[in-house]
């Protein structure tokens, strides 16, 4: 039996689908479509109505489709360092054309399966069937795909039309991801880290587009100065002005106030949703969060992503009223998760806590994204405030604020070579969630979208021994 | 009463360690096989233990299994499995009652476990990376032409202090063909060998803070010029036993016992 979906989850994933449909209708209409980084400012975008794509949430969803390596080999081919971001990578390639496409073989007419994908056959009484020759379970056939190929867009477009240009565009993966339009502009703001600053000026240069930068500096202090503001005031106004020149429009401050309002109701109702996981057990999993991230990023400043998140939290809401869980296992063990999930990873990610219980009932996404603000200088001290621009203290203060609230056992830190932030202030923040909490933190290495720097071997080691950690410090409190 | 006999195996990656445990006190059997996960190791470190101790398979009230081959011994040969960081703290702490860190350094794993009333509470692992650990000295040992078992011997006639870096083993091994070379003695370059995987060590010690008793485990606390360089680096006396390289399948028998007294 299908597994039920909340209808706040339906909800909320027709709302990024909407999002890219638009994007993808406008771009034919000949509208600008621009490409954005996760935390610029979306209201200011929003004021000239214009289509927004994500290169991040884009390139987390080609990584979880198990495109992530043939995308950064093609980086790499093209110049890129492996050592960059994988999004960034990913990104970069995919702005050059590059694209995942299906196999195809000219003598039979079909797509090339690749016979290792697809999940176990199951007869009419759900019981897997198995390959007498091989003893290993078959195959169903409905849920096998066939072998990624590299396709370029430019060569493809440069082709006459015809049967076989129609042909290679068809075999484009039609994952969302895949057919995310060429940008006209690009929008960059910093605060998520400094590679970004690079990144869209690549893709500025290379399609020869007008960039809108946002610098916001890595803040040393918990509190944001006046002059920070300032700073950050003067980027926004040149960004309208930017913006106005772009579109022919002018700034139409109701359509401003209104996206503002939109992100700010966006914003509580992400935070009512993270908020009951501080309920034991908790009524969902916390990596469900990560997916529900698409919403607040893709689409903060739209009314409906607020409505999906306080539909959600009534589900949840009922969920715990009815003493029940979404969560696929009992809750044996609370872990905050640190970092992004290894996403052309995700089952080896998901396996051994599912084993052993654990739950992930924290993640820093929940302050990092709760935020709301009632003027412009407020509104330039909130995006002043994403978590690889603040500095340690006000991180480990986060964290260890929703590992209090939502009473973890224990720290599973992901130490993710594609962010040299992400993982080079973890072993410090590690040491400090040791001391000031008093749980056991384990650290394993991984990359948000680069699957070769991922090994299950290992991490599945590292959240065993964080489980028998765990356990031992369970029994000797309650001894 | 009849004794409870408990059997312990550690997969390693680069070798398989079994021990035999009587009532979870007296070690009554042990084996060693020089290779581990993936190859015929296992099996003939547990047909090895049961020989020497004299017993079958069956007279085992528990089998637990540890080590990165675990898993594929839950198929008909042990109960259960554990990660090695529970069972080498469970045998460092049979070892050595007092002790709360525990370093082990193995074929390609280093670990630092904190101990805390003979249960670990908290550990840290090295990064994907072989620098610091055993397959380290495995490639020095090749480079230098002398036995991995001879280096402790060897690097205590160092009469000169040689750098070697300790970031990458494959780079460390171009500069100790350059050492010699240069015609730097053997003696020198193994007692800085020595120092850099201590110096590794200690850097990941140190993420986790260092409580005495320390307690040294796995193949490489064997090797007395790591041990004493890790000392000095440390700041504080380790102590090891003879049986280092069976810490973990100790802990395994340990934990088994525990669990057979259970069911009981």
């Amino acid at each position: 039996m299908a597994k039920q979906v909340s209808p706040g989850v339906l909800a909320l994933r027709k709302v990024v689908d909407d999002v890219h449909t638009e994007a993808r209708e406008a771009k034919k209409r000949g509208e600008l479509v621009g490409w954005s980084s996760s935390k610029f400012p979306c209201e200011l975008a929003a004021a000239f109505d214009l289509h927004v794509m994500y290169p991040e949430n884009q390139a987390a969803g080609i990584a979880a489709n198990r495109y992530g390596e043939i995308l950064c080999q093609a980086a790499e081919d093209l110049g890129y360092d492996n050592d960059i971001c994988g999004y960034a990578r990913i990104s970069l390639a995919y702005a050059d054309g590059k694209r995942a496409a299906r196999k195809f073989d000219p003598e039979t007419g079909e797509y090339v399966i690749d016979p290792s994908t697809g999940r176990p056959l199951k007869d009419a009484e759900g019981k897997v069937v198995m390959d007498p020759e091989t003893g290993k379970p078959k195959k169903d056939p409905k849920t096998q795909t066939p072998y990624i190929v590299l396709d370029d867009l430019n060569e493809i477009n440069a082709m006459p039309d015809g049967p076989e240009k129609e042909r290679r565009l068809e075999a484009i993966s039609p994952i969302r991801q895949m057919q995310i339009p060429q940008p006209d502009f690009v929008l960059c703001c910093n605060n998520i880290c400094n590679c970004m600053t690079k990144w869209y000026e690549n893709i500025a240069r290379m399609h020869n587009i007008p960039l809108i930068m946002i610098d916001i500096p890595y803040n040393n202090t918990v509190e944001v100065d006046d002059e920070n503001v300032r700073y950050v005031r003067a980027q926004f106004d040149q960004a309208i002005k930017q913006l106005e020149k772009l579109t022919g429009k002018k700034f139409d401050e109701k359509k401003f106030e209104q996206a503002c309002a939109n992100a700010n109701r966006t914003a509580k109702a992400w935070l009512k949703v993270c908020d009951y996981l501080q309920y034991k057990p908790a009524p969902y999993s916390g990596f469900d969060l990560f997916n529900h991230m698409a919403d607040v990023v893709t689409a903060r400043a739209r009314v409906e992503a607020a409505e999906a998140f306080e539909l959600l939290a009534k589900d949840l809401e009922e969920t715990v009223k009815n003493g029940e869980t979404t969560t696929p296992f009992p809750e044996k063990y609370r872990v905050m998760f640190e970092g992004i999930p290894c996403w052309p990873k995700l089952p080896a990610l998901f396996k051994p806590l599912k084993e052993h219980g654990v739950n992930v009932t924290a993640v820093v996404y929940a302050p990092a994204f709760g935020f709301v603000y009632n003027n412009m200088d407020e509104m330039a001290r909130a995006y002043y405030k994403a978590p690889n621009s603040v500095c340690i203290e006000q991180g480990v203060d986060w964290r260890e604020g929703i590992c209090r609230d939502n009473k973890v056992d224990g720290v599973l830190v992901h130490y993710n070579r594609s962010c040299k932030p992400w993982s080079g202030y973890m072993a410090e923040m590690q040491r400090r969630f040791t001391d000031d909490l008093g749980v056991p933190c384990a650290g394993f290495d991984g990359d948000q979208a680069d699957p070769r720097n991922f090994n299950a071997a290992q991490y599945e080691t590292r959240v065993q021994g964080l489980v028998e950690a765990m356990e031992a410090n369970k029994q000797a409190k309650e001894a | 009463m009849s004794a409870i006999y408990t059997l312990g195996i550690d997969v390693g990656s680069t070798a398989s360690k079994c021990i035999i445990l009587k009532d979870g006190q007296e070690i009554v059997g042990k084996s060693l096989i020089d290779v581990g996960a993936g190859t015929s190791g296992p099996q003939r470190a547990i047909e090895a233990v049961l020989s020497e101790a004299g017993m079958k398979k069956e007279d085992m009230a528990f089998t637990l299994a540890t080590g990165y081959g675990r898993t594929s011994l839950m198929d008909g040969i042990a109960d259960k499995q554990m990660s090695e960081l529970s069972c080498h703290a469970k045998g460092a702490a049979f070892l050595f009652p007092n002790v709360h860190t525990v370093i082990d350094i193995g074929g390609q794993d280093v670990k630092v476990l904190h101990i805390d009333n003979g249960a670990m509470t908290n550990f840290q692992m090295n990064d994907k990376c072989a620098a610091g650990t055993g397959r380290f000295l495995d490639v020095m040992a090749r480079v230098l032409e002398v036995k991995v078992e001879d280096l402790g011997r060897l690097g205590a006639m160092s009469q000169k202090k040689v750098g070697i870096s300790s970031t990458c083993t494959v780079f460390a091994e171009s500069e100790v063909i350059s050492q010699l070379a240069m015609g730097t003695d053997k003696c020198d370059i193994i007692d800085g060998i020595h120092r850099s995987v201590a110096h590794r060590v200690t850097g990941l010690a140190h993420r986790i803070g260092v409580v005495p008793d320390v307690v040294m485990t796995g193949g490489v606390a064997q090797n007395t010029g790591v041990v004493k360089a890790l000392q000095e680096e440390i700041g504080c006396p380790i102590k090891t036993s003879p049986l280092t390289q069976y810490n973990g399948a100790l802990g395994a028998a340990l934990m088994g016992w525990q669990a057979a007294s259970r069911r009981k």
